[in-house]
């Protein structure tokens, strides 16, 4: 793989990781509130994935989602305004962290219900089969939506209709706080997948080769008219489901054991090995991306709110402002 | 001047011609559902329509209320205007987060970047021994959710007519038939078409007493009315059409002219659509009323199987003539 698709490559999950560590610093400093659910440990499944999709692909995501965005190419700009609730965020500053939208990149949102946007993707594929488009619609969600109905309803249907969907299973071993041995009886999601017909094979989600490597055969088959497929991409989060969760379900030692395969550095590390990084680069790397990051906190908290005038605004397409009574 | 011609109809065939024109006139459009296709539809709304559009646009969808109501969601994001057919009001329960969270939400929550131009029909009401899990009116429910239009189509031309406002409509339009329509046959204009979608519509006119009623209780609040003058009052009878957003300005002006208000609704009475409607009288025109607003509702039962227990539990034309004497009379 040539160096400069790697150094990209590289970019991106370092672009997540920090702006999540920044996130992180601003809601300890409650300068953003609601919930944060951060993605830091798994950037390498965001972003070897959306290195797989074409501009007109559509992407539905989860609520844990900011590397997912990144990844897409939703401006940072936005993102972080919208972490601040601003006007010039990505939604408007009415979605948040959970509900980062952005038509242009066709990422149709962070859904907070655990596989609510799974039949969501299916009828967007749906509607490109209809209308004779060649596109995919990339669906992530976790293990913890394996469990849920509309989760197997989704790829039944999805499957019966041979749909052009990227099932993409962020498999980080915990549903909140429950494991998945103690949610499943069957802990192999790829062979669950496959009984619905539907190709489906494990990817190692700490490496963004790997995973790219997987999304990209994934998507060819897929756009070759084929069906649908499923990457159960295993992965872990570093970090704590939420800003609120004390992480008692898990021990240090286990979080200390799978940070060894930390994305980030063991790809630095190969690229380093290989000739293609060395350290005034990942230097340079880390300080722009700390000024970009800079920049975007500051333009965030200098933003517009929405006005309150407009709290009703975008219920209904038709109406500016409703009253309270309205539709 | 010219002649109207009509043609005879039931509140079904109505309903399958409309959903049909929608199809000739716009390749987005599709139905999808269970049962739509090669059974024709579970109370026959869509017998026929495989034959003339075939099974991608009369799409038979397996038993997965929230998959493809969802579907339905993604496909109306995707480009497409589906006619998503649940059916009955009791089943949708199973896709209830589809239709708050995202149909209902996405628009606001994605700060107006996602409009869903989707059209969900389903079947509602009791009046034919289905008991508790195929009898319930739960559309007052969809009708308390912010970026939702309700609709009750309650006569043949709006049966006609509503469907397609609501597929020209950008966001989400909930459409609740009342099982006991389906028959109701009579003349419908051979040019019968589109009508609007925002305005209740005054039934029958009167000057003593409102009755307000939507859906399946507008034939009974028709016959109360009948009851009413064989006793020498003149009740007017208002078809609320729109159950969200609700037409305040026809129900008030009726009610300020008649001073007195009875409201039915097959919805149990707590909580209810009814209790709104009652709420916005008295908030609106409480110093023009001559007596409480009344409400004529369902029994807070899960409707039971046999038919005197069912009809018990049901408004009916006596209770509702009954509610509208207790406004002159008083309790």
């Amino acid at each position: 793989m040539s160096a400069k698709h790697r150094q990209e490559l590289l970019r991106t999950m370092v672009l997540i990781r920090r702006f999540e560590e920044s996130c992180a610093e601003l809601y300890s400093a409650t300068r953003i509130r609601g919930f944060l659910h951060l993605y830091i440990g798994e950037e390498a499944v965001a972003t070897g994935v959306m290195s797989a999709l074409r501009p007109d692909d559509a992407v539905v995501s989860t609520y844990r989602e900011h590397g997912h965005a990144l990844a897409r190419g939703v401006p940072l700009d936005a993102l972080m305004a919208e972490m601040f609730g601003r006007q010039t965020g990505c939604s408007r500053g009415r979605g948040g962290s959970m509900h980062l939208f952005h038509k242009e990149t066709h990422f149709v949102g962070g859904n907070a219900v655990v596989a609510g946007g799974i039949p969501l993707a299916v009828g967007l594929a749906l509607a490109d089969r209809m209308q004779g488009r060649d596109r995919v619609t990339a669906c992530f969600f976790g293990d913890g939506a394996v469990a849920e109905g509309e989760f197997h309803e989704a790829m039944n249907l999805a499957a019966l209709w041979r749909l052009p969907v990227l099932f993409c299973c962020e498999n980080n071993r915990y549903a909140m706080g429950t494991a998945l041995a103690k949610e499943h009886a069957q802990t192999d999601l790829a062979l669950r997948a496959s009984s619905y017909g539907m190709a489906s094979w494990p990817v190692d989600g700490m490496d963004v080769e790997a995973v790219e490597d997987a999304a990209t055969r994934a998507v060819e088959e897929i756009r070759g008219g084929g069906a649908p497929v499923f990457l159960e991409l295993r992965t872990y989060r570093f970090r704590a489901h939420s800003m609120y969760d004390p992480d008692r379900y898990r021990t240090k030692e286990e979080i200390a054991s799978w940070r060894t395969h930390d994305p980030i550095p063991t790809f630095a590390d190969r690229m380093r090995a290989e000739g293609q990084l060395d350290d005034d680069e990942l230097v340079a790397l880390e300080a722009e991306v700390a000024g970009l990051l800079a920049r975007a906190v500051e333009a965030a908290e200098q933003a517009p709110r929405e006005a309150v005038e407009d709290l009703t605004r975008f219920v209904t397409s038709t109406a500016l402002t409703n009253t309270a009574a309205g539709r | 001047m010219t002649t109207v011609t009509t043609v005879e109809a039931t509140y079904r065939e109505a309903m399958r011609e409309a959903i049909a024109e929608a199809m000739r006139a716009d390749e987005r459009v599709f139905l999808m559902g269970e049962d739509v296709g090669s059974y024709g539809g579970s109370f026959a709304v869509s017998l026929g329509l495989l034959e003339e559009f075939g099974p991608e646009r009369i799409r038979d969808a397996p038993l997965s209320e929230s998959g493809f109501v969802g579907a339905g969601i993604g496909a109306a994001l995707g480009g497409m205007r589906p006619i998503v057919e649940i059916m009955t009001v009791n089943f949708s329960l199973l896709a209830l987060d589809q239709i708050l969270n995202n149909a209902a939400s996405l628009l606001h929550m994605s700060g107006g970047q996602f409009n869903v131009p989707l059209v969900i029909r389903m079947t509602t009401g009791a009046g034919r021994q289905l008991a508790a899990q195929h009898s319930h009116s739960l559309e007052g429910w969809y009708a308390h959710i912010p970026g939702l239009r309700v609709l009750a189509p309650a006569t043949l031309e709006d049966a006609r007519g509503m469907l397609a406002p609501a597929l020209a409509d950008p966001d989400p339009v909930l459409i609740f038939e009342h099982g006991s329509l389906y028959n109701l046959a009579g003349e419908l204009p051979t040019d019968a078409g589109a009508v609007d979608i925002e305005h209740a519509a005054i039934r029958r006119s009167g000057e003593d007493v409102t009755l307000i009623a939507y859906g399946g209780c507008v034939g009974k609040a028709m016959a109360a009315a009948d009851l009413l003058a064989a006793e020498g009052s003149s009740a007017e009878v208002v078809d609320l059409r729109t159950l969200r957003p609700l037409d305040d300005a026809t129900i008030l002006a009726s009610v300020r002219a008649t001073h007195r208000a009875v409201v039915v609704d097959e919805g149990w009475r707590s909580g209810s659509l009814a209790a709104e409607v009652s709420a916005r009288i008295t908030e609106q025109a409480f110093y023009d009323l001559d007596a409480p607003v009344e409400r004529v509702c369902t029994a807070e039962v899960p409707l039971p199987y046999p038919r005197h227990l069912e009809e018990a539990a049901l408004p009916q034309p006596e209770t509702i003539a009954a509610a509208a004497r207790r406004t002159w009379e008083g309790g």
